[in-house]
């Protein structure tokens, strides 16, 4: 698939992947984005969100700051100064969105069951059973599902990306792929996008563009979102090992056991030591 | 569009945005594409894809910029230093395509021995006339009699033919000049001269994209002129991947040329008569039509256009009406009228899709006239600056006008969108395409259909029932649209007219069966047409065109419809060589099929569909069969692209570099400071700095930004939109902003003579300073989208641009002035008049 395909293209075509129970991601793709954040807005008018407030922010085009409960997709502006004086400046734009992580910190931290995942794999809120806690907001590595302050619709309760589930109920593709002019987004069934990813870098790399990798962490399993990045995922603020906190709990719940053992040994110990 | 309509004969973009995908190379240049025309920018992209060279020419690293291969900084205003500069490069190091050159321009073509270049008059052409500022082009007509017929020297060597004109035009255009005028050092000239002239020749194209970034200057044309010029030297017209890809400001743009908005222009391009020149119709096609190519016929369509008009009113013995067409007595343009609405001689005016107190020119001027009429109608989707500038302008916040002074009656009519009424847009790539209405207009808002309709109605109504002579016309217009059950005309019948159609009846019919095409039109009253080259759209059968949705082939035949005649690449018959064989099997579009005797191929010949590649005209022959078979420029009197245009530009038949009105340098290309038949628009309400002022020593430019609509009305007012770019900011260099104390994110004030405008500073490297002329020049950029009204607001960019008119369409200059910028707000209350009068008596600053 190429930009141009036009209506042969995947991001085009109607869909039965909620049917079928295909597994989709996206792979976004920053060398192909031209920065016009036309999945912010098509996203905005598909979900209905309420705006996030105007405010200038200074960083380079970028106003809309950071992936939250009113923004499900978010166009990352790097700005970087030439290498040598007559070099052109750096200016490379991401669109960022949910991860939809193997392993979900938000999920596995819901004690509502607000949050499930999917028959395509995605992590999906259900305002209806939320009840604004917030435990997922701290549990989530990049920073993406946050609880939408009033007075809005909507308000009180946690929100991120749906992978427009409602659309794609429908056969329809998520509204920020739909709309990106240059394909910078594509959805697709999950396997195809990873091979698509790599054949994407190798096609970098042969043009000689060093430091080209696939950002699909291992430390939650894999994503559903996956990116390419050129040199330091860090330049588009990807870490490099996100960790959900549960990823600790089988060490925080053994070395506590450990401690309290020690402890009752210890103290024991010290009883019978000390005993007349 | 006269510097395509000169060049190659017609004004519209020769190559539509899909077929950028067949370029070797793309150079945008005077367009920031990926943020005015993200969706064509696509194209891009997958060409880029494919292995072409991207290439931006641009003062400001922007998101185009960030795509391409090549990024080139220039001073703004010098791009035909630039241009020029490849121009001999391809000259001088015969590196143009000689066959393409030879057989398909009119290289070889002698120009008249009266004639005397820039190089021999100080920067000026043969016929100036200081006193009136204008030219006299006599001097500048090709030698012998016959326009159709010019004497020609095949082997380019006479040193009055026009390859030899140019090369001695342009040979001061040297790297050296380029490096000194523009700021761009010969290395990175060298890297662009060899990316383009290695995508030139029989198996290689180079396409141009060019937007307002060439147009709004003070020699706009010119600068299309030059990269036209290139484009034929390199043999890239009318070829796949090769054209000149005039990417228009917005949603029919083009159409508002086409059918048009203009005060000099009839539909399809036909001129408005003058008042005293054009006395009878003969006189008027005298001066029209041509006696070679496709302007010959331009009676049937003269005539047609006239039967549209007045119907049965139109006839043999009145000169068809010409005389109820009203004519141009002076300049008439958007700031004519405004001037004299500020002088108090314009009573009204209709204000429909613009909205001037943001968008116009010198905009506190606009608002200011405004102040000064009787009666204002705006047509908006929301209530624009345009309509409250009467209790909310900056003016009369800083009580420079008072509301209870102003006269002024203003008029909102509420607008439907797009999706709210149905018609046609015609884009970029003159193709048409037809939209339904998608839902009802909310309230009270209309169509601009039902508006003219309801208004013209109305006139009429009154006309037919009045006395005064100068109703006659009125009262001779042929208003016969049916009317829907909206009280709308049926945009069928519009559609049906702009087509044309046979004049006598039907059954009780209003008229015949349409025609089906251009060529169906005639001078005797038989044909009525609303807009000759959109004829076609729909046809006898009854098919609108415009809204076939089922694209085949290579070039989307099926859907929409291009004028003219659906040819999709304009001239596409350069894409074979003189003997019709395409130049090579990686580039054929269109060929001679020599056992069917007819031209074949990917898109709808541009060519008479017949006419052998050995056609020679026999004597005495006039329109299309006075062109020879390998002449692809059909609409030009010879046949040929006109590298030299000896008629019909104001400001000379070759490009030169003359610098913008208000410039930080003098010429150093020639003694001429400035485009000398600029129209200056001299009044004291309008003040410019002189080139050099060291009060104005840095350059400003202004832009789009993808997120906000031009004036800001459709923008500004929605959420979605107005968050992502919520305020107004100026774009400048670390260096810059180091000299001034200026923070990045902080506040600054930017002043030219005419304004002040405060807006945030967005330091970045993207901005640069270069290195001309022996010192540096800062150069700043800033977008225009703000206003008083809307989720976001702020001051006005436009507050600070000039009037001034380019001498052949009398566009603005808003890519190149100078201005001083200041760190901080400006006063918050101080009258700006006030604040311009303290800033004119300011000790000198010293230059940085």
């Amino acid at each position: 698939m190429a930009i141009g395909d036009g209506l042969a293209s995947n991001n085009q075509r109607r869909h039965l992947y909620v049917e079928q129970q295909v597994t989709v991601g996206f792979f976004t793709d920053p060398t192909l984005c031209i920065g016009c954040k036309a999945c912010e807005v098509a996203c905005k008018e598909h979900n209905a969100l309420p705006h996030d407030g105007f405010v200038f922010t200074a960083m380079s085009y970028d106003n809309t700051g950071a992936l939250g409960a009113s923004s499900y997709r978010h166009v990352k502006f790097v700005e970087e100064t030439a290498l040598a004086p007559d070099a052109p400046p750096g200016f490379l734009f991401l669109s960022d969105v949910c991860k939809h992580c193997e392993r979900a910190g938000c999920l596995e931290a819901c004690p509502t069951g607000a949050i499930v995942r999917t028959e395509v794999g995605g992590v999906f809120v259900q305002d209806d059973i939320c009840n604004g806690c917030g435990y997922c907001v701290v549990s989530c590595p990049f920073g993406v599902i946050d609880r939408r302050q009033g007075p809005v619709p909507g308000a009180g309760g946690a929100h991120k990306c749906t992978f427009c589930y409602d659309r794609q109920k429908d056969g329809l593709v998520p509204a920020c792929a739909k709309t990106c002019p240059t394909e910078s987004i594509q959805f697709g069934p999950l396997s195809e996008l990873r091979e698509r990813a790599e054949a994407r870098r190798q096609t970098l790399l042969d043009r000689g563009i060093a430091g080209v990798s696939v950002y699909d962490p291992s430390s939650v399993g894999g994503i559903h979102a996956l990116f390419l990045t050129v040199g330091d995922g860090a330049r588009f603020g990807l870490p490099s090992s996100p960790e959900v906190p549960t990823t600790h709990l089988r060490a925080a719940w053994s070395s506590a056991l450990l401690t309290s053992l020690f402890a009752i040994v210890a103290s024991a110990l010290a009883f019978w030591g000390a005993g007349p | 569009m006269p510097g395509l309509g000169t060049t190659l004969g017609r004004g519209g973009a020769t190559t539509a945005p899909q077929d950028l995908l067949r370029a070797d190379c793309i150079l945008i240049q005077g367009s920031s594409m990926a943020e005015a025309h993200p969706v064509a920018f696509r194209w891009v992209v997958a060409a880029k894809e494919r292995g072409a060279t991207v290439i931006h020419v641009d003062p400001r690293f922007s998101r185009t910029s960030a795509l391409a291969d090549l990024w080139i900084p220039l001073r703004a205003g010098t791009d035909i230093v630039l241009l020029g500069g490849l121009i001999r490069h391809v000259l001088e190091h015969e590196l143009y395509f000689r066959e393409y050159v030879l057989a398909f321009t009119n290289a070889s073509v002698l120009v008249g021995e009266h004639f005397r270049d820039t190089e021999d008059l100080a920067g000026l052409f043969s016929g100036y006339d200081p006193e009136q500022g204008a030219y006299d082009g006599a001097s500048w007509r090709f030698a012998g009699d016959d326009p159709a017929r010019p004497e020609r020297d095949e082997t380019l060597t006479d040193p009055r033919c026009v390859l030899q004109l140019l090369r001695r035009h342009f040979q001061r255009y040297t790297p050296e000049l380029v490096r000194d005028v523009c700021g761009v050092p010969p290395e990175l000239f060298a890297q662009l001269a060899r990316a383009l002239t290695d995508a030139s020749g029989p198996d290689k194209t180079a396409a141009l994209c060019y937007a307002v970034g060439w147009t709004q200057h003070s020699k706009g044309v010119q600068i299309i002129r030059a990269g036209a010029i290139l484009q034929l030297l390199l043999g890239n017209v009318g070829r796949p991947g090769g054209g000149i890809l005039a990417l228009r400001g917005h949603a029919s743009i083009q159409g508002s040329t086409d059918i048009p908005t203009l005060y000099d222009l009839l539909p399809g391009y036909l001129p408005m008569p003058k008042a005293g020149v054009h006395t009878s119709l003969d006189q008027y096609l005298g001066a029209v039509r041509s006696r070679g190519g496709g302007w010959h016929d331009a009676d049937g369509y003269v005539v047609s256009l006239l039967k549209a008009y007045y119907g049965g009113r139109a006839r043999a013995d009145n000169d068809w009406g010409f005389d109820f067409l009203p004519r141009i007595t002076r300049d008439h343009s958007h700031f004519g009228y405004f001037m004299e609405m500020m002088d108090g001689k314009v009573e009204g005016l209709f204000v429909m899709g613009q909205n001037p107190a943001v968008g116009g020119q010198h905009a506190r001027f606009e608002r200011t006239a405004l102040s000064r009429l009787k009666w204002l109608v705006v047509r908006d989707l929301v209530e624009v600056e345009t309509a409250s500038f009467w209790y909310d302008s900056p003016e009369v916040r800083r009580g420079e006008l008072h509301t209870t002074e102003i006269g002024t009656e203003v008029f909102l009519m509420p607008a439907a969108g797009h999706a709210e009424k149905a018609g046609t847009f015609t884009n970029t790539q003159r193709l048409l395409q037809f939209r339904d209405k998608a839902v009802e207009p909310p309230g009270d808002a209309k169509s601009e259909l039902w508006f003219v309709h309801q208004l013209a109605r109305r006139l009429k109504e009154m006309a037919d029932v009045s006395a005064r002579s100068e109703d006659e016309p009125l009262r001779a217009l042929d208003w016969w649209y049916p009317e829907n059950e909206h009280g709308e005309p049926e945009v069928h019948a519009v559609l049906a007219e702009i087509n044309g159609y046979h004049t006598e009846p039907d059954d009780g019919a209003h008229h015949g069966p349409q025609v089906a095409g251009f060529a169906d039109l005639r001078a005797d009253g038989s044909t009525a047409c609303g807009c000759w080259i959109y004829s076609g759209v729909l046809g006898p059968d009854g098919v609108n065109r415009a809204r076939q949705r089922a694209p085949e082939g290579a070039y989307f035949h099926g859907w929409g419809y291009a004028w003219p005649a659906d040819r999709r690449i304009l001239y596409n018959r350069a894409s074979a060589r003189p003997d019709g064989a395409p130049w090579s099997e990686a580039k054929k579009l269109v060929w001679w099929d020599h056992e069917r005797r007819r031209w074949t191929g990917l898109d709808v010949p541009d060519f008479v569909a017949d006419k052998a590649p050995d056609y020679r005209p026999p004597p005495g022959a006039v329109g299309l069969a006075a062109l020879r078979g390998d002449a692809p420029f059909v609409m030009q009197a010879d046949g040929l692209s006109q590298l030299f245009v000896a008629k019909g530009l104001a400001d000379g038949p070759l490009p030169s570099h003359y610098e913008a009105i208000e410039s930080p340098v003098d010429n150093s290309v020639y003694e001429q400071q400035k485009n000398p038949v600029a129209r200056l628009h001299v009044r004291p309400d309008n003040p410019l700095a002189e080139p050099g002022d060291p009060r104005f020593p840095i350059v400003l430019t202004t832009y789009r930004l993808t997120e906000h609509h031009t004036a800001g009305g459709m923008s500004r007012f929605l959420t979605h939109l107005a968050e992502l770019m919520p305020e107004l900011f100026v774009e400048l260099s670390p260096e810059l902003a180091t000299s001034l104390g200026i923070e990045h994110g902080g506040v600054a004030t930017v002043v030219t003579p005419r304004g002040a405008v405060q807006a945030r500073a967005l330091v970045t490297a993207r901005m640069r300073p270069l290195f001309v002329a022996g010192r540096w020049v800062h150069q700043v950029a800033m977008p225009f989208h703000w206003g008083g009204r809307g989720h976001v607001t702020g001051d006005v960019t436009n507050d600070l641009i000039p009037l001034l008119g380019e001498p052949n369409v009398g566009i603005h200059e808003a890519k190149a002035l100078c201005c001083a910028l200041f760190p901080g707000p400006r006063p918050p209350d101080a009258s700006i008049p006030r604040y311009l009068a303290a800033m004119a008596v300011r000790p000198t600053p010293e230059r940085v």
